[in-house]
């Protein structure tokens, strides 16, 4: 295959990936995105193995690694479950990061693939071998660490080490001066130690940056860890002067931005206090100081829920992580059918961050076969809570909270919530009256109309859909 | 402790301030009851149903009064009644302090315990005990009652063989609690309810309950503070009046609410009006205590002026002695309990606690009424104010201090652009350039593509991206074995090493990436 034919390859390639992310705008059309993702993948790969840049000696042990990872990938893809699934994918993105380190040493080792450059040229060489590996090492640890604390083998609470901007500036400035030393390198043997420093850095600063990130920041954590993968694939792609992989790479890479904004702006927060971390410890003490909202709080039995749904025309669920926690998602389905059913109309209401990866919610939602088009996001269903009869909330807190419209002085203030107060009545599903992840007492707990189920989300609404049944 | 429930003393009062359930509920609580024989006999609740729910039916009242630890009663106690009341007892009732300083005085003198049930603080905490509340209620609902029954029609339309009948047409004026009760009440009977009120924020509430919010369209300064408690500015009354005139000549039951606390009820229905009515018309007005919404209520009677019955009973809650006992028991009930939080049978008036502080206005012979101000008036603006200011003054901010802000950071990021597009073009060699022009525009195309992936796609899109991701394999394919063409020392076994590993992990990741986002999308159905 000719250079130019592996050109036009790459651009159908290209084109193909942008399609697939297009796809994306719909759910009828987003399985045949889906699909010219992996055409677009295909050719790309195809035709790099055919191309002038790999020779026939190379096939079997192409074949033979691919055939490896691809067993891997389909059997994790196959077995994960849907609750897993931000696990999963903080686990693939830290594969693409420490496959972007191992290319960019491969590629640094190889006096081929620099042979040609010379002065400034090299200098840009080098430098995106530098940022590549960077980038991609931050991803292999944060990502990791993530995947930790999402699958909980990690603590989710915020692990803050004193003086940490400190630590995080001293390590920036120690990677900088190896980037000098590592440009200035004489031999390939010398600059293999400022870039293995440099690398055990950015490791480093991955573990420290995501340690310090509480569980339900995830949704943020994860998509821009997404976005990292993007970038160090980009970086991948100058290095190799690689049109297809700086394109997809900033594709990939603007897609995670744009997400950890979305997902910022539902928690009303900027991404450099996310990524500062510690959030919910700063703010817990005013909050325990302050007007705490005390009364009481009137617990419900899941037979009395059953009635209250029975006796409702417009039902609302949000659900949230304490839901995918207890797996509870085909109860949830199983109760929306009877009172579909019934002749009940319900929704659901999903919070940008419910859950801990973006669009987690829906995902669960989906596996139970809820249809699509009874789930609202927050913005659609806020409007509709003062016409609704019931409202369930099902392991949410803070996305619920009515302090962050009522409190100026709440450490949530501003953030939008899902206005379950505006229901003529709501039920709260919880296991326990633990405050939220932000520390912030609920005062929707203590409302009059509220009512509260205590109790592992999956057993109650078990109880409850046996007691609409009966 | 004993509680004590006196039979009322007041004329036409046929309340009673405790019903058999809650005496039950009492006991719980660790109390015993007495109850004076007949004391809830207006109310429908005869002497044995007390006795049945553990009582003690007491029949001389000197002799309640004087064995009662705790008395509870609906209306202040009478200059007769006060020397009945023990040395150092305790009393909950309504006791309107501001308007009644000689009665503090006397029940101080006693060195009495005093719990005044109109002066719960309006926080949501205190909701249950909100004996106001739940009169004002009743006054509501019973003002519809007293309206269809001295109107000469139907209140629902009907269409018959003898022909149709047009509903009736119900104008509430203030959607308090007795404005919204009877907003409920009215189209509960059927007819066309139309409400005003000065706070637009109710106006949800209105049409919550069936009622249509009849607007003053007069832009009354200064609106966002809220004008709960506010006399309106006289352009606005004018505005107001006018209203109210075109609907007086409109409706057949007219409904008034409207009190402003501390001052005299604002005459808001003139006698012109009144005159303007059909004839058979009704207006209730449930302000007649404060001096009536109505300039010709005559307080405590219903008169007929130019064919227009006016009712101005002052009695309302009374009318419906059973229920209104029964809810004024329960907030008696739960005030009880506050009292009572060990639940051992005595009462503990803790004046650390806001709802309480609030309530006690004379403790153990010393006056503590009013309560200091910051607690009282930290809680009215939270429902009223703080809401609507809250999101106006965010709105203020994201509309005013935004748009100026946002054209100097535009210029800002502008600038930093030009400087970065200055160095990278002053310094950068040409193929550089041209992989940095793939790669800002894909940046912007990314941009735009990811903004239209609908917010339930969002766990795919990131699943997608990261199998795409996986493009980087390329990087790793290239450097397998690629054709050697130079006579370049080279570290085969290490960059095949390195290579083949990159392969196997982003194979992992490309088909890993593919094959789960497809199971996902499989799921999404209608």
């Amino acid at each position: 295959m000719s250079a130019t034919l592996l050109t036009v390859s790459y651009l159908a390639a290209t084109i193909l990936f942008i399609l697939s992310l297009g796809g994306l705008s719909s759910p009828e059309t987003a399985r045949r995105g889906n699909l010219y993702g992996m055409i677009g993948m295909a050719i790309a790969v195809l035709a790099t193995v055919l191309g002038p840049q790999v020779t026939r000696t190379a096939y079997p042990w192409i074949v033979g690694a691919m055939a490896v990872g691809a067993t891997i990938g389909l059997y994790a893809a196959r077995v994960v479950k849907m609750t897993q699934m931000p696990e999963l994918v903080a686990l693939m993105h830290s594969l693409v990061g420490l496959a972007a380190v191992l290319v960019g040493f491969a590629n640094y080792i190889d006096p081929a693939a620099s042979a040609g450059f010379q002065g400034a040229e090299k200098t840009i060489h080098e430098l995106e071998i530098y940022i590549g590996a960077l980038i991609g090492a931050v991803t292999l640890s944060g990502s990791l660490i993530a995947f930790g604390k999402l699958s909980a083998r990690i603590s989710g609470r915020p692990v803050l080490l004193p003086g940490r901007h400190w630590v995080n500036l001293a390590g920036l400035a120690v990677v900088i001066w190896c980037g000098g030393w590592f440009i200035g390198a004489h031999s390939i043997e010398e600059g293999l130690q400022p870039l293995a420093i440099m690398t055990l850095i950015a490791l480093l600063f991955g573990i420290h940056m995501v340690m310090a990130i509480g569980g339900a920041d995830m949704p943020v954590v994860v998509s821009m860890l997404n976005s990292y993968s993007g970038w160090a694939a980009a970086a991948t792609g100058f290095m190799l002067s690689n049109d297809l992989l700086i394109v997809t790479g900033a594709l990939v890479g603007s897609s995670g931005a744009i997400l950890s904004y979305i997902m910022c702006r539902a928690m009303n927060r900027n991404f450099i206090s996310v990524i500062a971390g510690g959030f919910g410890t700063g703010g817990g003490a005013p909050a325990a100081s302050g007007a705490a909202p005390a009364g009481e709080v009137h617990p419900i039995s899941a037979n009395e829920t059953a009635e209250l749904l029975r006796g409702a025309k417009n039902v609302i669920i949000v659900p949230g992580y304490g839901m995918a926690v207890a797996q509870a998602q085909h109860a949830v389905y199983e109760i929306t059918k009877l009172l579909r059913e019934k002749g009940v109309n319900v929704h659901f209401g999903i919070h940008p961050v419910a859950g801990r990866m973006p669009g987690h919610m829906n995902v669960l939602l989906a596996e139970a076969k809820v249809p699509y088009d009874i789930v609202m996001e927050m913005d659609e269903i806020n409007g509709d809570f003062q016409d609704t009869d019931v409202a369930m909330v099902i392991g949410a807190n803070d996305i619920v909270n009515p302090a962050a419209q009522e409190d100026p002085a709440s450490p949530i203030a501003g953030m939008p919530v899902l206005e379950v107060w505006k229901a003529r009545s709501s039920i709260v599903m919880k296991r326990s009256m633990a405050s939220g992840y932000a520390g912030v007492d609920n005062p929707l707990f203590y409302k009059d109309n509220n009512r509260m189920l205590f109790g592992d989300a999956k057993k109650m609404l078990d109880e409850t859909l046996a007691a609409l049944k009966a | 402790m004993r509680i004590g429930v006196p039979a009322e003393t007041a004329a036409g009062e046929k309340r009673v301030a405790t019903v058999p359930e809650v005496v039950e509920k009492l006991a719980k609580l660790g109390f015993s009851v007495a109850v004076q024989s007949g004391a809830g006999d207006a109310a429908n609740f005869p002497d044995e149903a007390y006795r049945a729910a553990g009582a003690e039916i007491v029949d001389d009242a000197a002799r309640l009064w004087a064995t009662a630890d705790i008395v509870f009663k609906v209306r202040a106690p009478s200059p007769v009644e006060i020397p009945l009341l023990r040395e150092g007892a305790t009393l909950v009732s309504f006791i309107w302090p501001a308007q009644n300083p000689e009665l503090m005085r006397s029940l101080a003198e006693k060195n009495a315990t005093v719990l005044a049930m109109d002066s719960v603080p309006r926080i949501s905490r205190a909701q249950k005990l909100d004996a106001l509340s739940s009169m004002a209620n009743i006054a509501g609902y019973r003002a519809v009652i007293e309206a269809a029954h001295a109107f000469g029609r139907f209140f629902t339309g009907q269409i018959t063989a003898a022909g149709k009948v047009p509903p009736a047409k119900v104008f509430i004026i203030g959607a308090g609690v007795a404005g919204l009760a009877a907003i409920g009440a009215a189209s509960g009977l059927g007819a066309i309810v139309r409400a005003n009120d000065t706070r637009p924020e109710v106006a949800d509430q209105i049409k919550s309950l069936g009622g249509e919010f009849v607007a003053v369209e007069y832009a009354e300064e200064g609106s966002g503070t809220g004008g709960y408690a506010k006399v309106m500015s006289e352009g606005f009354q004018k505005a107001q009046a006018q209203v109210f005139a075109r609907q007086a000549k409109e409706v057949d039951v007219i409904i008034t609410t409207a009190l402003i606390p501390g001052k005299p009820a604002p005459k808001l229905i003139s006698a012109e009006m009144v005159r303007s009515m059909r004839p058979g018309s009704v207006i209730v007005d449930l302000a007649a205590e404060q001096g009536g919404n109505c300039e010709l209520t005559e307080p405590g009677q219903a008169v007929v002026r130019h064919g227009v019955t006016i009712i101005g009973y002052t009695d309302l809650p009374s009318r419906l002695a059973r229920q209104s006992s029964t809810l004024y028991a329960t907030n008696l009930l739960r005030l009880t309990e506050e009292l009572c939080k060990a639940k051992d049978g005595r009462i503990n008036v803790n004046m650390d606690d806001e709802v309480i502080r609030g309530t006690t206005v004379i403790k153990e012979g010393k006056i503590t009424w009013p309560p200091p101000a910051p607690k009282l008036s930290a809680a009215p603006p939270k429902p009223a104010a703080a809401k609507p200011v809250v999101p106006e003054k965010e709105k203020g901010k994201h509309g005013s201090a935004r748009a100026p802000a946002s054209a100097r950071a535009t210029a800002t990021v502008f600038l930093i652009g030009a400087i970065l597009f200055w160095f990278v073009g002053a310094n950068a060699p040409a193929a550089f350039l041209g992989h940095f022009t793939v790669f800002v525009l894909a940046c912007f195309v990314g941009y735009m593509v990811i903004w239209n992936v609908t917010p339930a796609l969002h766990t795919p899109l990131m699943s997608v991206t990261n199998a795409i991701s996986s493009i980087i394999a390329i990087g790793a394919l290239v450097q397998v074995a690629p054709p050697m063409n130079s006579s370049l020392e080279r570290p085969t076994g290490w960059i095949v090493g390195l290579a083949l590993a990159s392969i196997a992990l982003v194979g992992i990741n490309m088909f890993g990436g593919f094959a789960v986002t497809q199971r996902m999308l499989q799921m999404f159905r209608k």
